[in-house]
């Protein structure tokens, strides 16, 4: 069984937001953070491979610089890292990115009990749906929201956690399951893990490697082909401080009435 | 110095480590209520922090001296007694074991105590002994296949908790200074060994500090450490990477003490604007960080050059624990000046800082005693 778990590198949310002209996110001059559902995909990974040893990769797609990220991965206990990276990727959707991971696992290899493990959604974005997207795409059975994932022989009993409850469903591998930060605490780094890391293997996939792949096709790939068209990305302005009311209750509730009269709210 | 992104990744980890479990209730029951919180010892023994510096063959993480003082020095920036937890044996109880241990021993100990299975306590300071070694009155006499240990340790860090301590004993009375003293390895639960009640300290609450009474206790042969007679010139080779240690735990609480006075000197308004708007307090905050700075750059070098095994490394450890642990006194002052009352008040963590940074001047070898082993270096 080898597992293949998805990760993003987002912005830094308590750092400043870039945006490009174009209204895509300037990602080279914000510091960046590993999605936090990430890590949470990636400890479902080690707590797999902790009980049946098997194989695991960090997959990323992103600028050359994101092999730091996979490095702390590999730290954490994964195998490997996956690196897709190249001009022709840049500014892919969640569509033209999900088509070009797809296309990268099949390169690597997809078997009967490999498992994908994505986060719920990245903070970036918070579209939740690379993750589903790679799945259809590779024509495989995915389940989201995932609190728990237990192996059971063949099958993968997982935990889904609803808005007013769990749902077991058991899922056949090969398959994609999507990972909230419920499900567990992630693991920190050793001192051993990080000095190991810088040997272990980091691949890079650039489009020359991958054009072959019937799912890399330059029209689906990349800001063109891209369906998702950016009206306008900005920094919303700070929100003013607010205004406490103080006294009795009633003193407090007449304040904020005439305030809303004012301002012809009511 | 720039961390190469090996070091970095280790900074960051020990950080994110120290802010998200070293909460602070955990810090100020710890403080008030003393006692060992054993959940954040096999916490802490889970992540391999206990054998950061220890070879990966004896259950270590394989670290260096640069990740240990990394270690402590972000541990000690959360909560200064915490850091001890994960100091013992990578330095005090590991490295006599390092330096001079026989195979055997080396199997024995260090794994459990990489793992944080077993515990361990250094044994060498008694009411009339501690950097004079040459008063030491624990004897070890030769008794069949065993020597017979007597006398009391005092002020022994860890010693309720241990499960092992290294004993220093005079083997040969007719030698002077320190010369004819030996190391054992005492297991504490041998007939004989006891504990004397736990101290109650300044600062550093929360990690127990005792007596050890040695009375007609039997220890093989075997559990000799290094050299007869030998012990404690073997043990000054060792003694420097904890200074290193007690250095950066210094450094850690300095660097607290900043934080705290630059968040307070932004906050707290007088005469109409935040007191960091006043160049007596502004200048006070640039004093600090330079001295910091200064300092870090020494512990993180003199780390380089004791792997290295510069020949001054000696010299440069006790420059350092010389260096930044009276710096950190002298940051610690200005951080509860800076408070003004309220850094005099237990709700502030400072008033903890100020106390828990007392120490450091103080154990493993005081400000003077650095001094005595610079002196001697220069002018010998």
């Amino acid at each position: 069984m080898r597992i293949y778990v998805c990760v993003k590198q987002v912005p830094d949310t308590s750092g400043k937001v870039a945006v490009n002209e174009d209204g895509t996110l300037n990602r080279a001059s914000m510091m960046t953070i590993i999605n936090p559902d990430d890590f949470n995909a990636m400890e479902a990974a080690l707590a797999l491979k902790d009980e049946t040893g098997c194989r695991v990769t960090a997959v990323t797609m992103g600028p050359l610089s994101a092999e730091g990220m996979l490095r702390e991965l590999i730290a954490m206990g994964a195998d490997e890292g996956l690196l897709i990276s190249g001009r022709e990727f840049g500014g892919s959707d969640t569509y033209a990115t999900s088509q070009i991971i797809a296309g990268a696992i099949t390169h690597l290899g997809l078997q009967e009990e490999d498992v994908i493990l994505c986060g719920r959604q990245a903070i970036d974005g918070d579209t939740a749906q690379v993750g589903p997207q790679i799945a259809e795409k590779l024509d495989i059975p995915q389940v989201t929201y995932a609190a728990g994932i237990e192996k059971q022989d063949n099958v993968l009993k997982v935990k889904r956690l609803m808005e007013d409850g769990y749902m077991t469903v058991e899922v056949q591998p090969p398959c994609l399951i999507t990972c909230v930060k419920e499900m567990n605490s992630p693991r920190y780094l050793t001192v051993k893990g990080i000095l190991e890391c810088f040997h272990k293997p980091i691949m890079v996939l650039d489009y020359e490697a991958l054009k072959d792949e019937p799912l890399i096709d330059s029209g689906t790939i990349g800001l063109k082909g891209s369906p998702t068209n950016i009206f306008r990305s900005f920094t919303p302005p700070q929100k003013g401080s607010g205004v406490m009311l103080t006294g009795s209750a009633q003193e407090a509730a007449d304040a904020l009435v005439s305030q809303l009269l004012k301002k012809h709210a009511i | 110095m720039i961390l190469s992104e090996k070091y970095q990744l280790m900074r960051k980890n020990f950080r994110n480590f120290a802010e998200t479990e070293f909460t602070t209730e955990i810090r100020e029951q710890l403080d008030r209520g003393g006692g060992f919180n054993w959940e954040m010892h096999y916490k802490m023994a889970k992540y391999g922090f206990m054998g950061v510096k220890l070879p990966v063959e004896y259950g270590g993480q394989g670290g260096d001296t640069l990740a240990y003082v990394l270690m402590m020095e972000e541990f000690a920036r959360v909560c200064p007694v915490l850091a001890i937890y994960a100091n013992t044996p990578n330095s005090l109880g590991g490295g006599p074991l390092m330096a001079c241990g026989t195979e055997e021993q080396k199997k024995k100990y260090l794994p459990v105590m990489a793992t944080g299975k077993k515990k361990l306590c250094f044994a060498l300071t008694e009411p009339g002994a501690g950097s004079d070694a040459g008063g030491t009155l624990t004897t070890a006499v030769a008794n069949g296949d065993d020597y017979l240990l007597n006398g009391r340790k005092c002020f022994i860090s860890g010693a309720p908790v241990a499960d092992y301590a290294v004993v220093y004993a005079r083997t040969n009375p007719t030698m002077k200074g320190n010369k004819g003293i030996s190391m054992f390895i005492v297991d504490m639960t041998l007939p004989g060994v006891s504990v004397g009640n736990s101290e109650h300290k300044m600062g550093i609450s929360g990690y127990p500090t005792s007596d050890i009474i040695l009375e007609n206790v039997r220890v093989h042969k075997r559990e000799l450490l290094g050299p007869l007679d030998k012990g404690f010139s073997t043990a000054l080779k060792t003694l420097d990477g904890g200074r290193l240690g007690v250095s950066a735990q210094a450094l850690g609480i300095a660097q607290a003490c900043l934080e705290e006075s630059i968040k307070y000197a932004r906050e707290r308004k007088q005469f109409g604007k935040p007191i960091a708007k006043n160049q007596g307090i502004s200048f006070m905050i640039a004093e600090m960080a330079t001295e910091i700075e200064a300092a870090r750059e020494l512990i993180y070098n003199t780390a380089i050059a004791k792997d290295a095994g510069e020949k001054d490394s000696a010299m440069k450890c006790s420059m350092s624990k010389y260096f930044t642990t009276e710096m950190a006194n002298r940051v610690a002052y200005k951080a509860v000046q800076i408070h003004g009352g309220y850094g005099y008040i237990k709700d502030y963590k400072v008033e903890q800082l100020y106390r828990d940074v007392r120490v450091t001047t103080l154990y493993e070898g005081t400000t003077q005693v650095q001094q005595m082993i610079i002196a001697a270096n220069l002018l010998k």
